[in-house]
């Protein structure tokens, strides 16, 4: 009985298969999105993000909650949208988890080196996803708009632009191998145009974002290390100035673009 | 009068602060920042040494939207072109199923991998390109070889009537640069990301009748 319930799931899935292979790839791929989003996992991040951001931690025992992320201390509903941007109190342009660093080190007394130097998923590096998934949730459906007002935003507009099209490596890789063109796509990955606007919810509106296959939530630091990886460069510090720069450089050629992170990846 | 001098000295002053403080250093010295600050944000780490940002002729002159002059683009292509190594014994093709699995095989040279040595590197051609038609997973950066011998007319790559063709395929697999300056393409053999037998392999994928691009 047993064998004959595994071979009709067998049939099935045979079947379901073969007309599955009838539709393109992509539509495929699309159609598994839908199903997903349903239950995007990335709520989970952002439910623990919002509970660490209240929580008191860290040596000075304090919480987040007088953290300035852009908009006065405390705001956070509207800041992911504007960031990166210029910070007078550090006299940096800071992207969201260099800035969240900055909170971490002086409101709760973290080693913002130490975490700097922490593996992706591990020690204090899973509070910021978590952060980064929540601060980014409460822009969600806002349109990209950072600020370049300060000569600083401007000068790390033009760095970003030089990084990005900076060739190197023993492949002669730069993003905009993969990022420069519309419309391109490695295996069936479609690739978002970053040297201009890819629209909404595409690009830089579309990280943090958890990612199926791995079951992980990817910030925007995470995701710029792994494409700097893959363009087989030597390894981006954590919150470096390349980041930042790259993050000013999308972040305001995605200008008017709806943010959907923390979003939904394969 | 005195005290217009000394107000049109303060205006002139002040002129002078606030394009201080808004004004962009130039383009050239944007340039050095830009190298300093990749310098200063890369680090080692396993194979990926920070010696992957030297920049060569070819890398420099095409790091930017801009391409480079006409000049510019006429020596690096005749430099590459200058240093492709050619097969030994002018034997050109080898297996098409090693080829096929090179140019499924994406691995290779990341700071993940243990060792730079072409044995573990993969051709990673189908993140780029369409070549068998039985492989629906390929990218679209570079053009579709789905029959680049047939359409060619490559019906024997070891007849003189194909030798160009054949050639400039290797030299192409070599050294892309040497075609088009600023291609987006890796320079296998330049480059010594694979070898020469490697390279043989992925001549008969493209060029051999009997390879899956050519059905």
């Amino acid at each position: 009985m047993r064998h004959h319930r595994t071979l009709l799931l067998a049939g099935l899935l045979l079947a379901a298969g073969a007309a599955q292979a009838q539709k393109s790839a992509a539509d495929g791929i699309a159609e598994y999105r839908a199903l997903l989003a349903d239950g995007n996992p990335a709520e989970l991040f952002e439910a623990k993000g919002e509970d660490l951001w209240k929580q008191k931690r860290g040596p000075k025992s304090a919480s987040l909650e007088r953290c300035d992320l852009g908009k006065g201390p405390g705001v956070v509903k509207g800041v992911f949208v504007e960031l990166p941007r210029w910070f007078a109190d550090t006299q940096k342009v800071q992207d969201l988890e260099s800035r969240l660093l900055t909170c971490m080190s002086s409101l709760q007394g973290f080693d913002p080196k130490a975490i700097a130097d922490t593996a992706f998923g591990k020690g204090e590096q899973v509070t910021l996803e978590a952060l980064a998934a929540w601060i980014s949730g409460e822009s969600r459906g806002q349109r990209m708009n950072l600020p370049q007002a300060h000569a600083e935003e401007q000068r790390m507009y033009q760095l970003g632009k030089r990084a990005f099209y900076f060739r190197g490596g023993p492949m002669d890789f730069s993003c905009a191998s993969c990022h420069g063109e519309e419309g391109k796509r490695i295996r069936m990955q479609d690739l978002p145009i970053l040297s201009k606007n890819p629209g909404d919810g595409v690009g830089f509106a579309a990280w943090p974002a958890y990612r199926v296959s791995s079951g992980e939530m990817w910030s925007m630091q995470r995701r710029l290390n792994d494409c700097f990886r893959q363009q087989r460069f030597p390894f981006p510090g954590y919150a470096s100035d390349v980041t930042v720069a790259l993050g000013v450089y999308m972040g305001v050629n995605a200008k008017g673009a709806v943010s959907v992170a923390p979003a939904l990846k394969r | 009068m005195k005290k217009s001098i000394i107000l049109l000295a303060a205006a002139a002053a002040a002129v002078v602060i606030v394009a201080g403080c808004t004004s962009l250093p130039g383009p050239a010295e944007l340039d050095a920042q830009a190298l300093a600050m990749l310098k200063s944000s890369f680090r080692d780490e396993g194979i990926a040494t920070n010696k992957r940002l030297e920049q060569d002729l070819g890398q420099r002159a095409c790091s930017s939207e801009q391409a480079p002059a006409e000049n510019v683009v006429k020596q690096i292509e005749s430099e590459a072109l200058a240093a492709v190594k050619w097969p030994a014994n002018g034997q050109y093709l080898g297996d098409w199923r090693e080829g096929e699995k090179l140019a499924q095989n994406g691995r290779g040279m990341t700071w993940t991998d243990k060792s730079a040595a072409p044995a573990g590197n993969g051709a990673m051609c189908y993140n780029c390109h369409q070549i068998g038609k039985q492989e629906v997973s390929f990218g679209t950066i570079g053009p579709s070889l789905y029959n680049y011998g047939k359409i060619r007319g490559v019906s024997n790559p070891s007849d003189p009537a194909s030798a160009a063709i054949v050639q400039y395929t290797w030299g192409k697999l070599w050294n892309s640069k040497a075609y088009s300056a600023c291609s987006n393409m890796p320079r296998f053999g330049h480059a010594g990301l694979l070898d020469e037998s490697q390279l043989r392999h992925l001549m008969a994928l493209l060029l051999d009748p009997k390879s899956p691009a050519n059905q």
